[in-house]
């Protein structure tokens, strides 16, 4: 791998003016396996692939109830998206103990970022290597944030990170426009499709590998079960399946500004439902 | 300026570590409870009794909004000291506060809610903080005050719409704090509170017969409260927004006293 | 830069032999690598425009802004890593509230400006901490002085100005600026100008798509700080475009 002396430490600019140790950091996002958020007029929807670490455990967690009308997906180290929910659970709590009311989910990610900021620039510290997609719903409407190592943020009509999510990147562009004005059932099938995109073809989507969360107006956050997984998995049950899996790959969509299109360094596992 | 550092009381070098000439001191050990390891200066004298205090303020819910009255005489003890203390606040496009009771505490509160709003607006993502969630702040604080033996000496009436809806609540000293359609405090909660709790009964209150009222209320409590004004502020939040109208007067008529009889 | 890669620059506590702190130029790297930022300060008030890139369409419109509001009266644009900018935006916002709170007043932006270099400055003095990458602008409006607009480096420098440029194409915004007189223009017409700038010195073929934030503080804003109306914001975006169309047009004719 190549080596440059500017990448040991985040306290290391690099004469190009980057920040080796953070992109790195942002590659531990590609790790994960991919999750997507999108929204259309009232509901802001949730949906993950779940991977088992081997054949005898179970499917490794990946949507994160935060309050009544915020949850989160990760993608990257789990355990650094454990200390940040808990950071988040802890400041909704703060926000409806003192002002009565939910806390607004563009001012929570807001506080999310400056909290992940600090990290990213001292010696004894390293970014957190997770990417989160927010859900959250409050009273400017549903909301997809995404957030990144770096501590950017960003403010998405739909977005998907995670391994091989360039494919599903591609699938949600292409039917952006059709997001806002479809229910929640065509909403869901959506995500579900992109989801599917990013799966090698031997591979599919069933109840025990997937994970939705649904949030909107009267609607608090709720992790679909199983019945009405398979019911939402019945929606494009059948369909054909487009060249996901094979083609698009490079994950630089998501990437830092700076990242470099076509910069393909994303871990291609033999099998989709691998190790992590 | 807590990014400062506490300048005066550096921190120690080390928690619960070896003292020089002293014996391990984990926390929860025996020695540290007991009276002999609080010295006197552990302990803390505040200030209990309020100094310039201003009296009564009413609120009063009608159909479509809320409107808050208060003088503006600021007494020192049973000295009318002060006669320009305005006490209706006009906190965003949502809320109107006021507030009776000591009134250095008020300016106090009333430059961090200031504050607050500034930087709500810095945020700038159009949200504003609703009446309750005022209501419901200013509980906390002047709880928390309370709790630590150490009050805010102050009542707040917190008017306001709420999702389009008229509130108004009110939090004392203690954190009391509740919601009603018409609400008085200090002497007023005596004397006033009947007139409004009547008229609110009868129902069919509109924003000219609510103003009404609550000017009544103040000429009646202006004749029987000794630290009241002539002098006062009157303001309107409805779902156009809040106004703060220009200081009235009230025209008393004492050639009526005559006819109060002590016995 | 010769002494790259010698090993007297990675730290920000470590000069070269000669004399240079290395790790400060490169955190103005990662300035100049991004979206272009300008300020414009005229008689009646400052304008602030942003080129911000658009790295994906699935970004919302018109969010994940890099214009802020420090105070009231205060406006800070941005350029660099964002990340990093909000902690300024931060530290500003708190500098400008304990003033307040300490003396009644608004914050002046002389002050202001100086507490935030001193911040910025000290994180470029230990090796347990990198310098800020990123560059802000800070302008404001008073009666008492008037227009009033500062540059800060990632180095904790900071100048006064009367119409600066930093990021990608700072040159070329540059040269468009020292072609205004600035002293005699109003607010009304520098957001138009600032709109011209950006849209000109926008490289397409390398960053297809942006966004024009523009902001302003001024004697008509009565000293507030606010983001460009929406209708005056795409008039001046209107004729930003058209003046982009009718210099293609005319390179067209003369070849």
């Amino acid at each position: 791998m190549f080596r440059n002396q500017y990448d040991s430490d985040v306290t290391v600019w690099s004469p190009q003016g980057r920040l080796h140790q953070v992109e790195y950091a942002m590659e531990a996002v590609k790790l994960g396996s991919a999750t997507i958020g999108l929204k259309n007029k009232q509901f802001a929807v949730l949906i993950a692939l779940k991977r088992a670490v081997s054949e005898l455990s179970a499917y490794q967690k990946k949507i994160i109830p935060i309050d009544e009308h915020i949850g989160i997906s990760i993608s990257g180290l789990t355990a650094d998206a454990r200390m940040l929910s808990r950071f988040m659970r802890t400041e909704c709590l703060n926000h409806k103990y003192a002002h009565d009311a939910p806390m607004p989910v563009g001012r929570l990610i807001g506080l999310v970022g400056n909290k992940m900021q600090i990290c990213t620039q001292r010696y004894d510290k390293r970014p957190l290597g997770v990417g989160l997609l927010v859900a959250g719903y409050d009273d400017q409407g549903p909301h997809i944030y995404q957030t990144c190592p770096s501590a950017n943020y960003f403010d998405c009509r739909a977005m998907a990170i995670g391994a091989r999510s360039q494919s599903a990147r591609t699938y949600l562009e292409k039917h952006l426009n059709t997001f806002m004005d479809c229910d929640l059932q065509e909403l869901v099938a959506h995500g579900l499709r992109a989801l599917r995109d990013t799966l090698p073809n031997e591979v599919d989507l069933n109840t025990k590998n997937v994970s939705i969360a649904i949030v909107g107006p009267k609607t608090p956050l709720r992790i679909c079960d199983e019945a009405e997984l398979s019911r939402f998995l019945a929606l494009v049950e059948g369909e054909e399946r487009r060249g996901g899996g094979a083609s698009a790959t490079g994950d630089a969509g998501a990437g830092p500004e700076r990242d470099a299109p076509g910069d393909e360094r994303d871990p291609q596992p033999a099998v989709a439902m691998d190790t992590e | 300026m807590a990014f400062m550092g506490d300048t005066m009381n550096p921190a120690p070098l080390w928690h619960n570590g070896p003292t020089p000439g002293a014996f391990y001191n984990f926390p929860g050990n025996s020695s540290t409870y007991g009276p002999g390891s609080h010295p006197a200066s552990d302990f803390k004298a505040h200030s209990a009794s309020p100094i310039t205090t201003t009296t009564t303020v009413i609120g009063l819910k009608f159909d479509k909004g809320v409107v808050i009255a208060a003088d503006t005489l600021g007494s020192y003890g049973s000295l009318a000291r002060f006669r320009d203390c305005p006490r209706v606040m006009k906190v965003n496009d949502l809320i109107l506060l006021g507030n009776g009771g000591d009134y250095a505490d008020f300016q106090y509160l009333k430059d961090i809610i200031e504050q607050k709003i500034i930087d709500e607006k810095c945020i700038g993502d159009g949200l504003q903080l609703k009446p309750r969630s005022l209501h419901c702040w200013l509980t906390r604080v002047l709880y928390n005050k309370r709790s630590k033996m150490d009050p805010l000496w102050s009542n707040y009436v917190v008017a306001g719409i709420q999702d389009g809806e008229p509130f108004l609540g009110a939090v004392d000293k203690l954190g009391t704090a509740y919601e009603d359609a018409a609400i008085a405090t200090g002497l007023g909660a005596y004397m006033a509170t009947p007139l409004l709790r009547e008229a609110v009964d009868k129902g069919g209150l509109d924003e000219q017969g609510a103003k009404a009222l609550v000017q009544k209320c103040l000429e009646v409590l202006y004749y029987r409260d000794a630290r009241a004004f002539q002098r006062y502020q009157l303001g309107v939040v409805t779902a156009d927004g809040v106004t703060v109208e220009d200081l009235a007067e009230i025209t008393p008529r004492w050639e009526l006293a005559h006819m109060i009889h002590m016995k | 830069m010769s002494s790259i890669g010698t090993g007297y620059d990675l730290s920000a506590s470590q000069f070269s032999p000669d004399g240079r702190v290395f790790q400060v130029e490169y955190a103005a790297k990662a300035v100049e690598n991004s979206g272009t930022v300008i300020g414009l300060r005229g008689k009646d008030g400052v304008v602030f425009g942003v080129e911000k890139l658009v790295t994906s369409k699935l970004y919302e419109p018109g969010a994940n802004k890099r214009i802020f509001h420090v105070d009231e009266h205060v406006g800070m644009a941005v350029s660099g890593l964002i990340s990093d900018a909000r902690q300024i935006v931060e530290t500003a916002r708190s500098e400008a509230s304990n003033y307040r709170s300490q003396y009644g007043i608004q914050v002046p932006l002389k002050y202001l400006n100086e507490r935030v270099s001193m911040y910025m400055h000290a994180y470029t003095l230990y090796s347990a901490v990198r310098p800020y990458g990123c560059s802000v602008v800070m302008g404001t409006w008073t009666d008492y002085e008037g227009p009033q607009m500062y540059m800060l480096d990632p180095s904790g420098v900071s100048f006064s100005y009367f119409g600066c440029a930093v990021g990608k194409a700072k040159q070329a915004a540059k040269t468009e600026i020292e072609k205004l007189k600035l002293a005699d223009m109003s607010v009304k017409d520098l957001v138009k100008e600032a709109a011209r700038i950006i849209y000109l010195v926008h490289d397409e073929l390398k960053d297809k798509q942006f966004e024009l934030e523009l902001s302003w503080v001024s004697e008509a804003t009565k000293g507030k700080h606010e983001l460009v109306p929406r209708e005056v914001a795409s008039e001046a975006e209107n004729l930003a475009k058209q003046a982009l169309a009718d210099i293609e047009d005319s390179d067209e004719g003369e070849m």
